[in-house]
């Protein structure tokens, strides 16, 4: 390796948070696997049911290795997924192995879809309206967003995603109020299917991440620097866009990635309500049948999604504003 | 059987309680109202074609096409009632009558069931079935390393046998009259043996009337309609599509935007806006589940029969089942027979709310009050913590004191039921006497609930099983039943509804009153009108 690029702090710093993530995720693991250890209710008998006698349940626990000390369980599943193999479903019968990866992914697959439609829709305008309501602030326009961004953070989700699917669905019916997309379905359908749940975690996240960058430009207006470029005569759109806006990223990136993150772990209720097949509906359906391997496998997914959007805010921060790399 | 009258529903009349059906005329017009859509969709001949959306509500990624795992109505309406055959089926009416088998006969102590094939069925690939593939699939649960969710049913089974002639021959390790009916469980369905022995269910080939096109475990299974099946002019769909929808509002919406054509489980709180609906129809069975408070016969105060009876006397059902239930149940009176199995009763005398004999039951107890523990959660069964709460305020005129425990959900099954000694309980019932009594009520039964062991029932149950007369069996189970009525520890409040909702373009017949979707095979029976 060059030696030049460890030298490099910004470099280093990446690598430190990397680490640290990893050490995070780590910790995480163990607190999932002694959560679910605590969970009460038998596993084996959740899954066959009331009807199974105690000679069933053994001969389950048995074929699962649920009969194996904790440690050993805990220790077999971390190694495996380290290597990516997150072990086999409950539901695995014999001769038929199902893999957790194998039921997570599609799932996974069709909530990162979703997240990033909506990720694509709601950040620019998340972004243009903070700025917009920054630049023109305490106007009526700033007003009137402010009023309607606290009153859509303010409504709960399933709220929203009902009154949508009344209003366009029901009464006007543009969209569908099933989500459920396959993949032999065209874009015009598709895009007809996940607007429901797009508009509907817009709401919400659109809020959050304009109030935030209105914030963020708003708190640098008031800096010296921002000052001397009025007296110069700089138009204010200039002095945001220039001279505010490079210097707000770092807040901006970190309500962003936890945004993003949150389309991919929180979206649960959105799931359920438009009958969207994505991983937090996989993780209800495996939390109710008690299928832990693919609850665990969920739960990795969504620390390491929540990690990792961190560290991408983290980095965005440094690399807009080098001091953050060389910490006292 | 005879108890119809009760049962107003069964005639295509709304639910009603008692009081409201005696006196109610409003209740008379709303069921004149309901009764020419009914009697139409009835009487209009099934026709083939179309395509109709059922939406389950639980379906899961993990569902897998094991007949031993199939757990969830999802799994068993589906794969089991769609997908599937036994060797039997249930009929609309709860008899047991022949699907794969032409014929079945017993022998005269009823210990060795001969079942013949049809000529000519074939599975979904082309290949006949024959008396080796149905021996592999109940083999299948058999075995001392089985963890199959049948593995109770197929316990009395010693041997089967390849008789030769498309005949597969049971001996069973005890006389059963009852066998047609176990071997219509869904879970026995016959699936084709695998060359060497074993069963090859994963391939998804089986029977039943319609072949799966594409399958999404826990969104959605789509089928068509299999052109080779065993019976004639069914199926009546071209293609069926099963669509997993947990949540009950995002149900309704897709029943009323024509996503689906029917749902199961239609949200009691919201059915009279539903009613409104010209579109649609609202189907209200009554089934073989049931709702119980179990006492645990073996501890005190409970293992004094006196106590026992003083808190039968002390519920108000018809008030649990008008509140707690919105009306959508019926009134139960101690016993879990529901009155549409065969050789049901229904007991006198019948208990309702009186706080005299109550107080009575108590004093001969030798008590003047009493004070319990009621354990409930929402999963012991729906709405079970308000249940208990109304049964505290009638309790307490009669001089019992009853403290309602609400219990966590998760866990209830295996850290509540069965372990403490007064709980709710969610009975899904079983469609014969015997499996019912043998599962439950008997002392060696594995839910046992009610710890209670009556030596007389117990002798009962084994006569009843392997007596051929039918006169004889009416006179044992209604015997039985009077036990269970008069001296068990199961205090039966109310038999649930099967309330679903569809569109009004599916055509239907008598729907089955045992289990689900029309005993699980909907898919079959129903057709676009």
């Amino acid at each position: 390796m060059h030696p030049g690029i460890l030298s490099n702090p910004l470099f280093r710093t990446i690598l430190a948070r990397l680490g640290s993530g990893f050490v995070t995720l780590f910790v995480v693991s163990l607190i999932i696997f002694a959560a679910i250890a605590v969970l009460p209710g038998d596993f084996a008998k959740k899954t066959l049911g009331r009807a199974a006698t105690p000679e069933t349940v053994a001969n389950f626990q048995k074929a699962l290795g649920l009969d194996q000390p904790a440690i050993q369980r805990y220790a077999i599943w971390i190694g495996g997924a380290v290597t990516g193999d997150l072990g086999l479903s409950f539901s695995s019968g014999s001769g038929t192995p199902r893999t957790v990866t194998g039921i997570i992914g599609p799932r996974l697959e069709n909530t990162l879809f979703l997240a990033g439609i909506t990720a694509l829709f709601a950040v620019p305008i998340a972004l243009t309206l903070g700025i917009v309501a920054a630049i023109r602030r305490n106007s009526w326009l700033d007003k009137a967003l402010n009023a309607a961004t606290l009153a859509s953070i303010s409504f709960p989700e399933f709220f929203v995603a009902y009154v949508l699917m009344l209003l366009l669905a029901v009464k006007i019916p543009v969209f569908y109020s099933l989500a459920r997309i396959t993949p032999d379905m065209g874009a015009v359908e598709i895009f007809q299917r996940i607007a429901l749940p797009v508009l509907t975690l817009s709401f919400g996240i659109i809020a959050h991440m304009m109030r935030m960058t209105r914030a963020a430009i708003i708190g640098l207006l008031a800096h010296p620097y921002i000052e001397m470029a009025k007296l110069k005569g700089v138009p204010p759109w200039r002095i945001v866009l220039r001279h505010a806006l490079p210097n707000a990223w770092a807040p901006i990136a970190a309500v962003v990635a936890f945004n993003l993150a949150y389309l991919i772990v929180g979206v649960v209720v959105v799931e359920v309500v438009f009958v969207y097949p994505g991983i937090g509906q996989a993780m209800v359906d495996a939390v109710r049948t008690r299928d832990i391997p693919v609850v665990q496998g969920c739960a990795l997914i969504f620390a390491a999604s929540y990690i990792l959007l961190n560290l991408l805010a983290d980095i965005i921060a440094i690399a807009t504003n080098p001091r953050l790399a060389h910490p006292r | 059987m005879q108890d119809k009258k009760d049962f107003p529903q069964q005639a295509g009349l709304p639910p009603a309680t008692r009081r409201q059906f005696i006196g109610g005329v409003g209740a008379l017009v709303l069921g004149a109202s309901l009764l020419p859509v009914g009697m139409r969709a009835a009487h209009a001949a099934p026709k083939q074609g179309g395509s109709v959306r059922f939406a389950i509500n639980d379906g899961a990624q993990t569902d897998s096409l094991d007949p031993a795992t199939w757990q969830s109505s999802f799994t068993q309406v589906v794969f089991g009632g769609t997908l599937c055959n036994a060797l039997t089926e249930l009929a609309a009416d709860g008899t047991a009558t022949p699907d794969l088998a032409e014929s079945f006969s017993a022998s005269d102590d009823l210990k060795v069931w001969t079942f013949k094939l049809r000529q000519n069925l074939q599975f979904h690939d082309g290949k006949p079935v024959t008396a080796n593939d149905v021996i592999e699939s109940f083999r299948h649960h058999m075995g001392p390393s089985s963890s199959s969710a049948a593995k109770a049913l197929v316990e009395g089974i010693a041997d089967i046998k390849d008789g030769g002639d498309d005949t597969i021959v049971f001996t069973l390790t005890g006389g059963n009259a009852d066998f047609p009916y176990l071997v219509s469980d869904c879970h026995l369905v016959v699936l084709p043996a695998k060359d060497g022995g074993g069963l090859d269910w994963a391939r998804g080939v089986a029977t039943g009337p319609y072949i799966i096109e594409d399958s999404q475990p826990g969104v959605s299974v789509r089928m068509k309609r299999n052109p080779n099946y065993h019976k004639p002019g069914q199926p009546y769909f071209d293609t069926v599509e099963f669509v997993n929808i947990i949540d009950v509002a995002a149900r309704t919406n897709a029943l009323l935007t024509g996503e689906i054509d029917y749902m199961v489980d239609a949200d009691i709180k919201t059915l009279k806006l539903l009613e409104r609906n010209a579109e649609i129809e609202i189907s209200k069975v009554s089934g073989l589940r049931h709702f119980s408070f179990s006492m645990n016969t073996s501890v005190a105060p409970f293992d004094n029969p006196d106590v026992r009876m003083a808190i039968k006397y002390a519920i108000d059902r018809e008030d649990i089942v008008n509140k707690a239930f919105l009306g959508n149940a019926k009134v139960a009176n101690d016993n879990p027979v529901a009155p549409q199995i065969a050789f049901a009763v229904n007991p006198e005398p019948v208990h309702s709310y009186d706080i005299e004999k109550a107080k009575e039951h108590l004093a001969k107890a030798g008590l003047t009050s009493l004070t319990l523990d009621l354990s409930v959660a929402e999963t012991a069964f729906p709405n079970a913590i308000d249940a208990a709460l109304l049964f505290k305020e009638h309790a307490a005129k009669a001089g019992i004191e009853i403290n309602v425990i609400r219990e966590a959900d998760d866990g209830y099954w295996d850290n509540v039921w069965q372990h403490k000694p007064f709980v709710g309980v969610d009975w899904l019932g079983k469609p014969t006497c015997d499996s019912l009594f043998t599962t439950t009520y008997a002392s060696n039964a594995p839910w046992n609930d009610t710890a209670w062991k009556n030596a007389r029932f117990d002798e009962l149950l084994v006569l009843g099983r392997a007596e051929p007369d039918t006169a004889k069996r009416q006179a044992i189970y209604a015997e039985m039943q009077q036990l269970l009525h008069d001296d068990g520890g199961a205090l039966v409040i109310a038999y649930a509804l099967f309330i679903d909702a569809m569109s009004k373009k599916i055509g239907h017949g008598p729907i089955g009153n045992m289990l689900q979707c029309d005993n699980f095979r909907m898919a079959e029976r129903w057709w676009l009108a």
